[in-house]
């Protein structure tokens, strides 16, 4: 098919929240590409009137009845944390 | 004496442990024993800690003694996957962003493994968060394929297979996205089941997509295949996918269906690509099950030339909203000279995911992007509906397809590695049984003239695994391919 799309690396690698390099970018880039020209095969498929399918069986909401179970301790729940203090996550400033 | 413990299935060990002949602080002996001998050869392990499994063992032997025994499971050692959650023990996905995660609950599977008594043995190694079909793309080693250590043991739950292939377990878990439990199966001589989705619980299992992920068994035989299917299945309220059935007696089914039945045979299976040892293999198993009685038919799934490109749209796509989550702030890597919040994001990413989760992260960010969605995303899920509809169909005629489980066998290490593309091929027989929710399982069907170990895969209807347990046993039984083990 002709029109394949260019992969804008730097606009979908900073919507990811990915840094990478000028190496990462040229690589990636060119990878990618080889995928994105098998993936425009699906071009050639008629798929007016077909519904999409998100799960393989339908999934519906699963309501749980509100109330108290026992839960994950506090130092269980933090154990994993890069930082922590007086039972809270520390992170870098958010707002000047 | 130990390796051929080791080397047992689990229903004998089972029978064993039963009759007193052997206690499960000695099998679980045997399989550290084993472990410690071969595993820096074949590197299935991320992490082990035979004290903890021991004293598993022994409160194990303990209720056997007490006459308080759980049932077949109880004693056994069972790895599981570096990507299920067991409380306490380390979960690292194989990626330098869980390095040091431990983990703080319980896997629904881990429970229901701990209710029937088994040994927790270990974590196995896989490809960084379940992405790749090699387990090369692991952040810590690469497993070697026990019956060629040049080569590799297939993906993602490569070590799982290798685990179990070398001796070094007596079952194992793994989860499959896109033939991450059948194609190392194949590749490995054992059994991998990757159950309907929707029976076994995905709670406590690191997302990857999780419209296709499933947990399954590695082991032996068929018959052991059902033994573990039967303790890890059933409903979970704690997964909101998971579906409300009842378990069948698995085992017993193996006995009590007893065909014929009638077998499809995807014509477009069978086509340019597929190693001719392996095309020799499946036409061996069609044979058999013809002089079983069974009724072959050729089955057209006639959009299966699209899976795979369905395939790298929807999971990517999945897995690029599931792996938000590792965002340098909770439980994961952080980088240490960020700037700012967002500056960290970057950086902890940059540093903790390797490059095949970043080559899909970005994919699956792009086809979800504005101005992409409809063309690529939405797309795809149009056209899964297809490919459901080319099984649904077929199932019409047949009770179960048969395939080879994936067009060659084992590759060598780094063959693939640089091509993506090329790796993403491997999986092409196994990825429909996901995108449809089917149950696939993988048979050992023989061995190359170079002696790597052929896969047979037989999908199967929804919720049927019972039917699907039984073609395959019938096969399984008659064969003893389970039993040429790797030379280590």
């Amino acid at each position: 098919m002709a029109d394949i799309p260019e992969l804008d690396i730097d606009r979908v690698a900073h919507l990811a929240r990915i840094a990478l390099t000028p190496e990462e970018k040229t690589a990636y880039a060119a990878q990618l590409g080889d995928v994105l020209k098998h993936i425009e095969q699906l071009k050639q498929v008629d798929v007016s009137d077909v519904e999409p399918t998100a799960h393989a069986f339908a999934v519906e909401n699963v309501w749980a009845d509100d109330e108290a179970e026992p839960g994950l301790l506090v130092e269980d729940a933090l154990r994993n944390a890069p930082a922590q203090r007086q039972n809270m996550i520390v992170v870098p400033k958010v707002v000047e | 004496m130990s390796t051929d413990l080791t080397f047992s299935t689990l229903a004998a060990l089972a029978d064993q442990l039963t009759a007193s002949e052997v206690t499960s602080v000695e099998l679980t002996q045997a399989a550290i024993d084993r472990t410690m001998a071969i595993d820096a050869q074949v590197q299935a392990f991320n992490s082990i800690n035979p004290e903890d499994a021991l004293v598993q063992a022994a409160a194990s032997d303990a209720r056997r003694a007490a006459g308080e025994a759980c049932g077949p499971l109880d004693g056994i050692p069972v790895t599981l996957k570096d990507v299920i959650a067991v409380r306490n023990q380390p979960l690292t996905a194989s990626s330098k962003m869980l390095a040091n995660f431990v983990s703080p609950y319980d896997a629904t599977v881990t429970s229901k493994l701990k209710d029937a008594g088994a040994v927790l043995w270990g974590r196995a190694n896989l490809d960084e968060f379940a992405m790749g079909s090699s387990t090369e793309n692991s952040a810590f080693k690469t497993t070697r394929n026990p019956y060629d250590l040049e080569r590799v043991p297939g993906g993602s739950s490569g070590g799982s297979a290798a685990a179990l292939a070398a001796g070094e377990a007596i079952a194992t878990l793994g989860s499959d996205t896109g033939g991450s439990i059948r194609q190392p199966a194949a590749f490995c001589n054992v059994v991998g089941l990757k159950p309907t989705y929707g029976l076994v619980s995905r709670y406590g299992l690191a997302a990857f997509a999780s419209s296709l992920d499933q947990i399954g068994p590695f082991t032996r035989t068929v018959e052991d295949a059902a033994i573990m299917l039967g303790v890890i299945a059933g409903h979970d309220r704690r997964d909101s996918t998971s579906f409300k059935t009842e378990i069948s007696d698995y085992r017993a089914a193996l006995q009590t269906k007893q065909g014929p039945w009638k077998l499809g045979i995807p014509k477009e299976y069978f086509g340019k690509g597929l190693d001719p040892e392996v095309a020799a293999a499946v036409e061996q198993a069609i044979a058999f099950y013809r002089n079983q009685g069974c009724e072959i038919r050729e089955v057209s799934l006639p959009h299966t030339e699209y899976c795979l490109s369905v395939y790298y749209i929807i999971a990517t796509a999945e897995a690029s909203s599931n792996l938000a989550r590792y965002d340098g702030i909770r439980y994961t890597h952080r980088a240490a000279d960020a700037k700012d919040i967002v500056d960290l994001y970057f950086k902890s990413r940059a540093e903790g995911f390797g490059p095949e989760v970043k080559r899909r992260i970005i994919l699956g960010t792009y086809v979800l992007s504005s101005g992409y969605y409809d063309a690529y995303y939405l797309r795809a899920q149009k056209v899964r509906t297809l490919i459901r509809q080319d099984f649904l169909k077929a199932y019409g005629e047949v009770d179960a397809i048969l395939t080879p489980t994936s067009p060659t066998p084992a590759f060598r290490a780094g063959e693939k590695a640089t091509n993506p593309l090329s790796m993403y091929l491997s999986d092409i027989y196994t990825i429909g049984a996901n995108l449809a929710g089917l149950p696939g399982i993988s048979i050992p069907g023989g061995f190359s003239t170079s002696g790597l170990p052929i896969g047979l895969q037989l999908i199967g209807q929804p919720y049927a695994e019972a039917d699907l347990l039984a073609i395959a046993h019938s096969y399984d039984s008659a064969h003893d391919w389970a039993s040429r083990r790797p030379q280590l």
